[in-house]
């Protein structure tokens, strides 16, 4: 049984999880000349691309133009797609085992980090995962409501989320009507009360995650100030000599960034964006029931042993009124059904994309992850490429080596059989391209990118019209 | 970008070994694990020194009988140490300049891990790749 990958007799992958990793694992076995393979690419919901749709910001849609390319690779005539369709409801890793010969775990950091501090849960706090995945029109969350009626908002984080979160309070309803954001949240937003924008930093500039691009981008805004503490951002000697001895230019360029932010004169715009460092959130405070503001206590700067600039607490805390607090400080992956979970990691435990049994610390095979699931939430869209290159070396590595699965029934037509039978709605790719279409059609009319179906009875009932399939 | 996210990928397998026991039996656990460097924990399982394949050849040049000494008597016992949390360009920059190769991982004082100099080399490359790949994209798109 040596001729597993050729012609005659495909190696067979299921991929779950239609996001970044997803497609670049399909990519890298699909471009194997030496391969046949067939790619089965599974996501519970109808629409792929994951965090592209639902993560990356409306306003940056030339980031989003990266899904031009995942449309390559579905074009590809042994990749297939089945959208609404969910492991551990509507198939399981049994059904997997069955029909695959080798299964790849690409279900990205669904959810956040806590800050493990008194108050996180009041009403009025939420994780900017949340709102994010409600701006970007996520099916799960159109009915999500934020008190956009708060003149004051606190983001608790500096990494990119979190700056576009604040942006996106602050731009103005004729900004966001340029783009692709859910009409239910540029509704909620053309109503915002929302004057003050906060991002609290806990390190200093130079250490915040956010990247320059970023950072320029909100001292650009048509409808609101940015507002830096001179004292916050000049540039401490632990910061100095660390950017110095790495030779980080790009560090450097974002203190200068910050510290000219620092001094332009005060600004007439209706809205103010204050970027803090230095400080982090003790507790959330209680006002009649709803978080009312957060206790800051302030940092400084120490070097640990390794030369990273940690942040250490000192005795001085302030009081930040806020009606509004969005928590962005990381995320974690959600254990699958039937998959090994690191809950230390927040990740499928794994060496080097091949998942371990947690008893044994031995190979499951034919059992592989790539992507946040695999590495936790760091790095950006294209960080998944090699990343996704990583698991597939292991994968033709183990297929060369006879370590495959050995599912009973190896065809695509009895997987599509059985599809149909557990989720007769799944959606194909070819089903997605016309719901893409709709969505561009109805843009076009208003002069966006795209009109996003944000519910999906929406979706389906938008394939059902089209006629015959 | 962090030390957790080079550990995420290494499934929480830390090889360690005792400082009493044997270099005999140092030698063998590197040859099995096919790595580089051993750390030496005591019982609770903190770091008390890493033994490393050099300290190993450096010793044998002047000592045949260096199967029979113990690992206590060859480690480094002045270990650096990274946490979880640690920057990994900051970690690259310190192991370059004081020729670390292995970097023993604690938390709470416990060892947890060990990430290697070839490992932040290649979670660094896989950064910048990443970064340049989308830079691409973005600067095509603008192009069209």
């Amino acid at each position: 049984m040596t001729d597993l990958g050729s012609g005659a007799r495909p190696l067979r992958v299921a991929i779950i999880g239609a996001g970044p990793a997803g497609f670049y694992v399909a990519e890298h076995l699909l471009r194997r000349s030496d391969l046949a393979v067939d790619v089965d690419m599974f996501d519970r919901l109808p629409t792929p691309f994951g965090l592209v749709r639902a993560g990356v910001a409306p306003d940056h849609q030339k980031i989003k133009a990266v899904t031009a390319a995942f449309d390559k690779i579905a074009g590809h005539p042994r990749f297939r797609f089945f959208g609404g369709v969910e492991l551990g409801k509507h198939v399981d890793v049994a059904d997997l085992r069955a029909h695959y010969h080798q299964i790849v775990y690409t279900t990205g950091a669904q959810t956040d980090r806590r800050m493990g501090i008194p108050g996180e849960d009041l009403p009025g706090s939420h994780p900017a995962t949340e709102f994010v995945a409600w701006y970007n029109g996520h099916p799960d969350y159109p009915d999500l409501q934020f008190d956009l009626s708060q003149e004051r908002v606190a983001v608790v984080g500096v990494g990119n989320v979190a700056i576009d979160v604040a942006r996106i309070l602050s731009r103005t309803p004729e900004e966001l009507e340029k783009t692709d954001i859910a009409d239910h949240a540029l509704e909620a937003l053309r109503a915002s009360r929302v004057r003050e924008v906060y991002l609290l930093g806990r390190r200093g500039a130079a250490q915040a995650a956010f990247t320059n691009p970023e950072i320029k981008e909100l001292g650009e805004l048509a409808d609101a100030d940015v507002v830096v503490k001179p004292e916050e951002v000049a540039l401490d000697e632990l910061s100095r000599e660390s950017l110095d001895k790495s030779g980080d230019r790009a560090g450097l360029k974002k203190v200068e960034i910050l510290q000219a932010y620092a001094q332009r004169p005060a600004g007439t715009r209706p809205r103010r964006l204050v970027i803090r460092f230095l400080v982090s959130p003790v507790a959330l405070l209680d006002n009649g029931g709803a978080v009312g503001g957060i206790r800051l206590v302030r940092n400084r700067l120490v070097a640990s042993e390794t030369g990273t600039i940690q942040a250490k607490a000192t005795d001085q805390f302030e009081e930040l009124s806020a009606g509004l607090v969005f928590r962005s400080v990381g995320y974690r992956g959600v254990p699958l059904p039937g998959v090994p979970f690191d809950e230390k990691w927040g990740v499928v435990l794994n060496e080097k994309g091949r998942v371990l049994d947690p008893d044994t610390a031995a190979v499951r095979r034919g059992e592989y992850t790539a992507g946040w699931i695999k590495r936790g939430a760091t790095g950006v869209i294209g960080t998944n490429k090699p990343d996704a290159a990583e698991t597939v070396q292991a994968m033709t590595e183990d297929l060369a080596a006879g370590h495959t699965l050995a599912p009973a029934e190896p065809d695509a037509a009895t997987l599509e059989r059985l599809i149909q039978q557990r989720q007769p709605q799944v959606v194909s790719y070819t089903d997605w391209l016309w719901l893409n279409e709709i969505e561009v059609e109805r843009g076009r009319a208003r002069g966006r990118p795209r009109v996003k179906f944000t519910r999906v009875d929406d979706m389906l009932a938008a394939l059902g019209n089209r006629g015959p399939r | 970008m962090t030390i957790a996210s080079i550990l995420a990928t290494k499934g929480n397998k830390v090889v360690t070994i005792r400082p009493e026991q044997s270099i005999r039996d140092a030698l063998r656990v590197l040859a099995e694990h096919n790595i580089g460097a051993l750390v030496a924990v005591d019982p609770g399982l903190r770091p008390v020194g890493i033994l490393s394949e050099r300290d190993v050849v450096r010793a044998a040049v002047r000592d045949e009988s260096v199967f029979g000494l113990t690992v206590s008597q060859l480690m480094t016992r002045d270990v650096i140490v990274g946490v979880p949390g640690d920057d990994l360009a900051a970690v690259g920059h310190t192991m370059i300049q004081r020729h670390i190769r292995h970097l023993p991982v604690v938390e709470g004082g416990k060892l947890i891990g060990m990430v290697s100099i070839g490992d932040v080399v290649k979670a660094q490359r896989d950064h910048f790749q990443g970064e340049v790949d989308t830079l691409q994209t973005i600067v095509m798109e603008r192009g069209n």
